[in-house]
């Protein structure tokens, strides 16, 4: 039945909305009295880039970042959000260099390096793609709270459900806030704003 | 006086012919209308198309499937966004047509999916796409290639690559120019 379909995802999605959001009342509610509570959203990994390169939380440090979780056989809310994406750094100009911007796949069989390389070349040039192995991946998406999972499709094929938010990190790699999916330009821009205005000033 | 009856010929002319232009018209009484995709980005393997679709008549009909020469497979899906979590999924049994109503796909929502392009689709170009219905059979279409980020609404197609606020030019054309 369709209902049942969906059912599962939906728990799943509830799931990790709510894991999501006990992250972030437990970022806020310690963040003032504690400060050696880290962070609940981002960390370490280790993955390749779109040009071919190792990365790791360490290339991303020192400026604030944007991370967003997707892949290329999306139809229509990766490249949505990938161009929504690209107009807002347009529309940053210059502080739009104040920050990187990543796209790391959740299909790390099918999106290679190449095939990330390519599809990026469609949209602003500064996103970067991210991709490894299976374990490289599930282990990323874990320390940043993003559901995923592997759908079969009829006839062999497959498409992935997953989080379809951009998440806003800080210089130190820190969590600073989200912008969901078909937030409007002005809001999402304030916020790109405002992690560009947290760049250690030199 | 002659100029008032040419014109109200060619308006007669125009009333009773001009349906026959409208696309996808002939089959029962579904009509598909401003069917279009986005186009997609470079090495892409899936792309979506939309349109909307009425059903004039008092009884319901079904979406069933689709075939194109652009694509390898073609599937009926239904994708949503749902606690922050994107899910797209194949309609079993296809897509309901209410009998005097009309469904639209769109982004975000029902789509008629392309799995496995031949070649990424590029603004500007046209492909032709069987639809068929249940009981309306099938119905040939011409689906336009607008822009990545196009959308439709009641104006008609908006081509301006998600714009939103439409001011800073045409989608994939401002992504090229950096």
């Amino acid at each position: 039945m369709p209902a049942r379909q969906w059912m599962l995802p939906a728990f799943a999605g509830l799931f990790s909305c709510a894991v999501f959001a006990l992250g972030i009342v437990y970022i806020v509610s310690f963040s003032r009295g504690a400060p050696t509570i880290t962070t609940q959203i981002g960390g370490a990994f280790s993955l390749v880039d779109d040009t071919g390169a190792t990365v790791t939380e360490k290339t991303l440090a020192g400026k604030p970042y944007t991370m967003y979780f997707g892949y290329t056989f999306c139809p229509d809310v990766c490249p949505t959000t990938l161009l929504d994406l690209s107009r807002w750094i347009q529309k940053l100009g210059p502080d739009a260099d104040k920050l990187n911007y990543v796209f790391v796949t959740v299909d790390p069989e099918r999106d290679t390096v190449q095939s990330l390389h390519d599809y990026l070349s469609s949209f602003d040039k500064r996103i970067r793609g991210y991709t490894g192995t299976a374990a490289e991946i599930a282990q990323i998406a874990k320390e940043y709270r993003v559901y995923y999972k592997k759908v079969p499709t009829e006839g062999g094929g497959y498409t992935m459900d997953h989080s379809a938010i951009i998440y806003l990190m800080g210089s130190d790699g820190k969590f600073v806030t989200v912008i969901p999916y078909q937030e409007d330009d002005a809001s999402a821009l304030a916020k790109l704003r405002n992690v560009a205005s947290l760049t250690p000033t030199s | 006086m002659r100029t008032f009856s040419k014109l109200a010929f060619a308006a007669v002319l125009i009333a009773f012919v001009g349906p026959a232009f409208a696309q996808g018209t002939g089959a029962a009484s579904i009509t598909v209308e401003q069917p279009y995709a986005r186009a997609t980005p470079a090495g892409a393997k899936t792309g979506a198309v939309y349109m909307t679709i009425d059903n004039k008549s008092g009884t319901a009909d079904r979406l069933t499937g689709a075939l194109s020469d652009v694509a390898d497979k073609l599937q009926i899906h239904e994708m949503k966004v749902e606690n922050g979590v994107m899910q797209m999924r194949e309609i079993p049994g296809g897509l309901p047509i209410p009998a005097n109503g009309s469904v639209v796909l769109k982004p975000g929502s029902y789509h008629v999916m392309l799995i496995g392009l031949k070649k990424p689709l590029t603004a500007g170009e046209k492909f032709p796409l069987t639809l068929t219905f249940e009981k309306a059979g099938n119905i040939a279409v011409t689906v336009p290639v607008q822009a990545m980020g196009a959308t439709q609404d009641k104006g008609g197609i908006n081509s301006m690559g998600g714009m939103q606020d439409g001011k800073s030019g045409g989608g994939m054309g401002h992504m090229e120019m950096k």
